[in-house]
């Protein structure tokens, strides 16, 4: 496939196969990574490699239909929303705990926020809380990154023409 | 733990990470420490710990790739002599 066709994703040579494929593969990559998310406190997993997996879906997205389109999906404002939200989730259950244990300082002890009438389940939610922040983060982070990579060369291939 | 399987893996390790810092293509190198990071996640199963082993296999094998990847297109293919 021609190399413009492949940047721009507006060609008529596109392949089926890959984008096929890769239509097929992306939800079932975001479903598993936010099964690793929640299943992070239990087991082997947890909020940054979740974020990362989920973030590898936006590459897959990004290699089968070129960054035009991906950026178009995911813009670079939602971006940044994204990750201030991930860091004030985090902050924000660690904050609520040390109001709800009453000024007893005690910073991200998950089990003084009032969700449920028992402290362990307390624990698990506000873990889980966590984790989704840590999720969040890393995600938008990631794809970040690899979306500036991707859009500085399309920019100076553009500057050039 | 088998120790065996240990001693291979780790030759293996060793080999690939070598071959990585003097092959002259640098896409190839990349690939090799794309190798290199799944086994080394193939390791640390090994050695039980897998919580490590799974942030090796995303970051290490999946979006440091990505990204050395991304970075490759923006430069040369070949190092300079």
């Amino acid at each position: 496939m021609p190399r413009e066709d492949r940047d721009t994703g507006k060609g008529k040579s596109r392949s089926v196969v890959v984008e096929t494929v890769s239509r097929l593969m992306v939800p079932f990559i975001q479903l598993f990574a936010l099964y690793v998310i929640i299943h992070g406190a239990g087991g082997p997993g947890g909020g940054f490699q979740g974020g990362v997996i989920f973030a590898s879906s936006f590459v897959l997205y990004v290699i089968a239909f070129g960054i035009v389109k991906a950026g178009n999906r995911f813009p670079e404002h939602a971006n940044i929303a994204l990750f201030s939200t991930g860091v004030y989730l985090y902050a924000g259950v660690g904050l609520l705990c040390v109001i709800c244990s009453l000024g007893a300082a005690q910073y991200l002890n998950y089990g003084f926020i009032p969700l449920t009438h028992h402290f362990e389940e307390n624990r698990a939610l506000g873990m889980d809380l966590v984790e989704i922040g840590i999720g969040i983060t890393v995600m938008a982070v990631i794809t970040s990154i690899f979306f500036n990579l991707v859009w500085k060369r399309e920019e100076i291939e553009k500057g050039e023409d | 733990m088998i120790w065996q399987l240990d001693l291979a893996l780790l030759f293996l390790v060793v080999a690939i990470a070598i071959a990585a810092i003097t092959v002259r293509d640098l896409l190839s190198a990349i690939m090799l420490l794309c190798a290199y990071s799944f086994l080394m996640a193939v390791v640390w199963v090994e050695m039980h710990s897998v919580d490590v082993a799974f942030t090796e296999a995303a970051v290490g094998a999946g979006a440091t790739t990505a990204f050395l990847i991304a970075a490759l297109a923006r430069t040369a293919r070949w190092e300079k002599k």
